[in-house]
């Protein structure tokens, strides 16, 4: 009703002008409605202002992204040109919906995206196979109660060329060997996790699939026996062989004579391979090669330094993980490939003179992960900011020995940086000010940082206007000057993690609410903001999808009538041990796209008031709850949920007081040096 | 002779099982016990063994003996081992004849000297136990004393034919002018696997019939029988002179020339059985299979030398490599192709045959789907039928993933099937035809059983015209019909009725005894007709 009645008054003050929209043909609004791409909400807004906006809008729309499978049909009748459907938030896609989809699509549709829908099976793939013969690409990923029947289906879309088939569990040979001899053109695809899947199906795809350039087998029992028919595809470029454990250097000698074309090889996790198989890269394969990805694997050794020696095009390169020697660090430094990106995160070994022999040479470097590289000290990082003056992304998580001076470089010295993770570090407000000289900034991480106060983050606000992403988890200094400085200086902002920051309050929530990107708040235990608070953010961040307010005890259900009346975009909220009650969880069911909800330990929640809000929340696809409730509610309601395409996670925490941000700390560094 | 033609009827209806046979002949023949002094005619029943092993201590002597005990009531039994005896593969008769006709042995001709002298000890152990038991007072004895002379008489003949046979050994360039002589038999008997009985008499390399033909002549009426069967023998002789074993394989690649190249006939080639029992008939693919059942009939056949490969010593002769040839025109294997690649041994030419120019008539019972031509094919995959899960569209199943595989790797087109419990609906089209396609085939094979009854060889048309002749459709399809041999024989004989309509009855199967199925003293008239 009160739709139409707006439809009314937009449409009666179109009348008025209605000859200035005449002069614009429909090309025009084509280009202007490309532009409105920031909130959903736009597009129908502006489909819903007159009849031939209407119109242009559902001729324009060629993406679509349904909230939930039961409307598809009239959706679908509408936007006629639509390529792409993503059907990731829609809880339950049965054969049906696919059915439907196809025979409404038929040969428009080009892309289709089914990861995380368990419903539907070998049929539903089928009509789309036959009715949609330009299907070009189809994300199956977690659909693991897919058999291969249902694969054999889809081998009929002759035209398929991205596939994947992350975590399909259930398949096996059969079902690759059908794709591999009906996809024929496939160029992508992905079998990560399929661990049904095995040297004959992924050889087979090798023959048949001459076209592959990006081939993912990760965690696959794939051998030897597969790798030399994947080495003779002419124009692989993206070969993912993670946790491949069945691979072993000899496997790797068949690179030698073949993959020219190979950009990109991601060996991380087989712990059987050494230098001697990637020194048969050097052979002929590694032509091309740009990234190799190593981690968790053998230690670099001189040795495996030495046979990526030659590797001419060599940009990227990955040791996570991997135990590092000073004589294997130093020969990389000799490489005569410049690497622009280079990650030694967790590689315990790494230590300042290794580190400055190995970045002596690499000048170019514009990524560098030294993440929990706990012996590097001031000397590093001074000698990173000396040389790799280019760098763009620095991440150095928990580096605890780097004192706090040593930040200051890092401003001073590297003014490209767009990422900087410090989280954990011993950054304070001097390093804080010298950072933000970077005014590319996009994204800032400075959780656990316990040294920075208000001062520091109003450098933030001042001076990265482009600040996208900021991380102010457990920084226990800032207040709300700090955030509102911050939400001042940072319109753009997307992302913010003020979780137990304590002295938050509303002005904060109420100066953040200007950021109207905003899409993610999390506010764990802060215990200041109120309900107040929150409405301000749910009527300002209208693209709000994740709201964390766990511990927030003073938020009620007062915010939650705001948020459910504004945010129409929130897919996941967390209100554990908040004070919402029955009312407040019952109004939630007004947004249409909530699917995640995590629900622990509110008092105010009684087994009914549950029970109703889960039957009203229709959208629904996963549901934290404490384990006291699986009994107080009949199973049938936790079946017809179920059945809906809702997932279920008990727990059965006690609940636990909040400690002191401090004394949190230590019990951290107790912990760890425990490990 | 009415006795004795009843005993042959009788004896006809259990063709191969020797006990039997011997039971009942064991009563009306007590001189067979008599070998064995303190036997009493109780005892009789048991000693058929025994009896046997008198008889058939010299494979290549049954012929000869077959006459005189034509007259003791046992043609049956005379009659397999004619075959057998004929059958044999050379190598099987470790007896010395089987080397006589190869070349003169003074070892074979000692042994054979001994065997005689012995034999004739026997004999006449056996007249004085006659003479002594004269006096006793016996239930028949009328009876008793012809057939102690029956008895008598088969065991001179079968000296007789010894001694000629010895004799005939020294004369190697006599062998064909002997050919009225029994010894050509036991030549018969030299001549190798290939030498198989199955001659249609259509294609004629070099016919041998004179043998066995003209010798049985004069015996009983039965014997016509045989000669028929003699007379039809065709084969290339000459070539098997020197009869060797296959077992040396030289590499593939022989230079043309530098082998003997051997052509059986194809009748020659689908004969089931190759070696056969003396004793009581039964046929055997595999001659050492042959000598661990010769076991049983005694324990002169337990003798190591009995047991042992035989005929190894020959091998020092220098002899041409054998290959062999297949019958069938412009086959590969055959030896006018351009491109002619020799067979290896005999078995290999009988499963190329068999697999490449016979129709597949084994169909498997699991699937009612796969074929063969060869029922030891059948046998392997009947073991695995249902274990191949691994399906490809086109309806080949493979045992192995692996190998399904690489079908698919090799050809286009050709995807994984997913098995039916998994499918839905989506394979169900192609199944149905398939199973339906099976079903037909039931119904094919069902035809194809008919009709080959009617043509596909002597025995069946033996059978046919039992049926004809008695109305009674369960002897025909009685397990007596089809013992061993006349199984084998008619499944082995899958071709199109036409083919061997002329010859049908002229061909005899080893296991044709059926043929005398109860029709009594008139074996040949049936026969014949």
């Amino acid at each position: 009703m009160k739709r139409q009645r707006t439809i009314v008054t937009f449409n009666s003050n179109m009348n008025n002008n209605n000859h200035l929209f005449h002069f614009l043909s429909e090309e025009i609004i084509f280009i202007i409605l490309d532009f409105l791409n920031q909130n959903p909400i736009d597009k129908k807004a502006f489909s819903l202002a007159c009849k031939s906006f209407y119109a242009i809008e559902a001729k324009h729309r060629k993406k679509l992204k349904p909230l939930c499978s039961e409307h598809i049909p009239k959706v679908l009748n509408r936007y006629p040109h639509v390529s792409h459907i993503d059907l990731t938030l829609c809880p339950r896609i049965t054969d049906t919906s696919l059915t439907t989809i196809s025979n409404a699509c038929m040969s428009s549709l080009r892309s289709i995206d089914l990861s995380g829908s368990n419903c539907f099976s070998g049929a539903g793939l089928l009509s789309l196979a036959v009715n949609c013969k330009n299907l070009v690409e189809i994300d199956l990923s977690n659909a693991t109660e897919l058999r291969d029947s249902a694969v054999a289906a889809l081998a009929e879309a002759k035209n398929l060329e991205k596939l994947w088939l992350g975590r399909c569990k259930q398949i096996t040979d059969m079902g690759v060997g059908c794709i591999a001899v009906g996809c024929r053109k496939l160029r992508l695809i992905s079998l990560k996790w399929c661990p049904g899947v095995g040297d004959l199906g992924v050889g087979l795809l090798a023959v048949k699939c001459k076209d592959i350039r990006s081939l993912d087998l990760s965690y696959l029992p794939i051998t030897d026996k597969c790798l030399p028919s994947i080495f003779k595809l002419q124009y692989l470029e993206d070969l993912v062989l993670e946790g491949c454990f069945g691979i072993d250097d000899d496997s790797l000698s068949g690179l030698k004579h073949g993959c020219k074309s190979l950009k990109k090889l991601d060996i991380s996790s087989c712990q059987n391979i050494t230098h001697v198989g990637l020194s048969s890269l050097t052979g002929g394969s590694g032509g091309f090669l740009e990234q190799i990805i190593l981690s968790h694997g053998s230690p670099v050794t001189l040795a495996l330094a030495d046979s990526l020696k030659k590797l001419p095009m060599l940009q990227s390169i990955k040791l996570d993980d991997c135990p590092v020697t000073y004589a294997g660090l130093k020969a990389i430094g000799n490489w005569c490939a410049s690497l622009r990106e280079l990650s030694l995160s967790k590689c315990a070994e790494v230590t300042n003179e290794s580190l400055s022999s190995l970045l002596t040479k690499h000048k170019d470097l514009r990524k560098l992960d030294i993440t929990c590289c706990r012996k590097i000290t001031y000397a590093s990082i001074d000698h990173i900011t000396n040389s790799c003056t280019a760098l763009t992304s620095l991440r150095m998580e928990s580096c605890t020995l780097v004192p706090r001076e040593a930040f200051v470089l890092i401003g001073q010295r590297c003014q490209f940086l767009e990422e900087i993770d410090i989280t954990d570090n011993e950054v304070d407000d001097e390093g804080l000010k010298s950072i933000c000289r970077c005014s590319n900034l996009s994204s800032l991480k400075l959780g656990i940082c316990l040294n920075i106060t208000d001062e520091g983050v109003a450098n933030i606000g001042m001076r990265c206007s482009k600040l996208v992403e900021l991380d102010l988890y457990r920084c226990t200094g800032i207040s709300d000057s700090g955030i509102s400085a911050v939400a001042n200086g940072c319109p753009g902002l997307e992302m913010i993690n003020i979780a137990y920051c304590k002295d938050i309050t509303d002005s904060s929530l109420i100066s953040l609410s200007k950021c109207s990107s905003l899409n993610t708040f999390e506010s764990r235990g802060c215990p200041l903001i109120t309900s107040l608070g929150l409405a301000a953010i749910a009527v300002g961040c209208k693209q709000l999808a994740k709201l964390d307010i766990k511990k927030c005890s003073s938020i009620d259900d007062a915010g939650m009538i705001p948020l459910a009346h504004f945010s129409q975009n929130l897919r996941q909220i967390n209100l554990s041990y908040s004070s919402v009650t029955d009312v407040g969880l019952l109004s939630l069911a007004s947004i249409s796209c909530l699917q995640s909800l995590t629900i622990l330990h509110l008092k105010g929640l009684s087994p009914s008031g549950l029970a109703a809000a889960l039957l009203a929340c229709r959208g629904l696809t996963k549901v934290k709850l404490q384990a006291t409730f699986k009994t107080l509610l009949p199973q049938a309601l936790f079946e017809h949920l179920e059945a809906r395409g809702c997932v279920f996670q008990w727990r059965d925490k006690f609940f636990r007081a909040e400690l002191d941000p401090q004394c949190w700390k230590i019990q951290l560094q107790d912990i760890m040096q425990l490990r | 002779m009415d006795h004795k033609e009843k005993l042959c009827a009788d004896a006809w209806e259990n063709p191969s099982s020797g006990n039997d046979l011997t039971g009942k002949i064991s009563s009306d023949c007590p001189p067979f016990a008599i070998f064995k002094p303190q036997l009493h005619q109780q005892k009789w029943e048991d000693p058929s063994i025994l009896d046997y092993g008198g008889i058939r201590i010299e494979p290549s002597f049954q012929e000869f003996n077959q006459p005189s005990e034509t007259q003791t009531s046992l043609p049956c039994n005379s009659n397999n081992d004619t075959k057998m005896a004929d059958r044999e593969d050379g190598r099987m008769c470790e007896t010395p004849q089987a080397n006589k006709s190869q070349d003169w042995d003074p070892r074979t001709m000692l042994n054979n000297l001994s065997y005689l002298e012995q034999k004739i000890h026997q004999l006449q152990d056996l007249v004085h136990l006659i003479v002594g038991r004269r006096g006793q007072v016996l239930g028949r004895p009328d009876e008793l004393v012809a057939q102690q002379q029956q008895l008598i008489t088969a065991d001179l003949t079968s000296i007789i034919a010894q001694l000629i046979s010895t004799a005939g050994s020294l004369l190697p360039s006599v062998k064909h002018t002997l050919s009225t002589t029994t010894p050509s038999i036991g030549q018969f008997g030299q001549l190798g696997g290939s030498f198989v009985p199955s001659g249609v008499g259509t294609d004629a390399s070099v016919k041998l019939q004179n043998s066995n033909g003209s010798k049985l002549a004069d015996q009983s009426n039965q014997t016509d029988l045989i000669s028929n069967y003699g007379t039809e023998q065709n084969y290339s002789v000459e070539e098997h002179e020197s009869k060797d074993e296959e077992d040396a394989d030289e590499g593939e690649n022989l230079p043309p020339g530098s082998y003997e190249i051997l052509q059986l006939e194809k009748e020659e080639i689908l004969a089931p059985h190759t070696h056969f029992c003396a004793i009581c008939g039964k046929g055997f693919k595999r001659d050492a299979n042959l000598r661990m059942h010769m076991r049983g009939h005694g324990d002169e056949y337990k003798t190591p030398a009995a047991l042992a490969k035989p005929n190894k010593e020959s091998s020092s002769e220098p002899t041409l490599i054998k290959r062999y040839s297949c019958p069938y025109a412009g086959c590969k294997r055959n030896k006018d192709h351009k491109k002619f690649q020799p067979l290896k041994t005999i078995l290999c030419v009988k499963n190329h045959y068999k697999r490449t120019h016979c129709d597949k008539s084994y169909t498997c019972s699991r699937c009612n789907t796969k074929k063969f031509s060869v029922i030891a094919d059948l046998k392997t995959h009947e073991k695995h039928c249902g274990k191949d899960k691994w399906l490809c569209s086109c309806g080949t199943t493979f045992s192995r993933k692996d190998k399904l595989f690489g079908h698919i790797a090799l050809f286009q087109g050709h995807t994984p099937a997913i098995p039916l419990d998994e499918t839905k609906g989506t394979q169900g089209p192609a199944d149905h035809g398939e199973g339906s396609e099976a079903s037909n085939r039931v119904g094919n094979i069902n035809f194809s059983f008919g009709s080959t009854a009617s043509g596909g060889g002597g025995v069946v048309q033996n059978l046919m015209d039992v049926k004809e002749s008695i109305n009674d459709p369960t002897s025909y399809f009685s397990p007596l019909n089809f013992e061993t041999c006349n199984f084998d024989g008619f499944h082995e004989f899958p071709r199109p009725p036409f083919e061997d309509s002329e010859s049908s009855f002229s061909f005899l199967m080893p296991g044709s005894c059926n043929y005398t199925h109860k029709t009594g003293g008139e074996p040949n008239s049936n026969n014949l007709e």
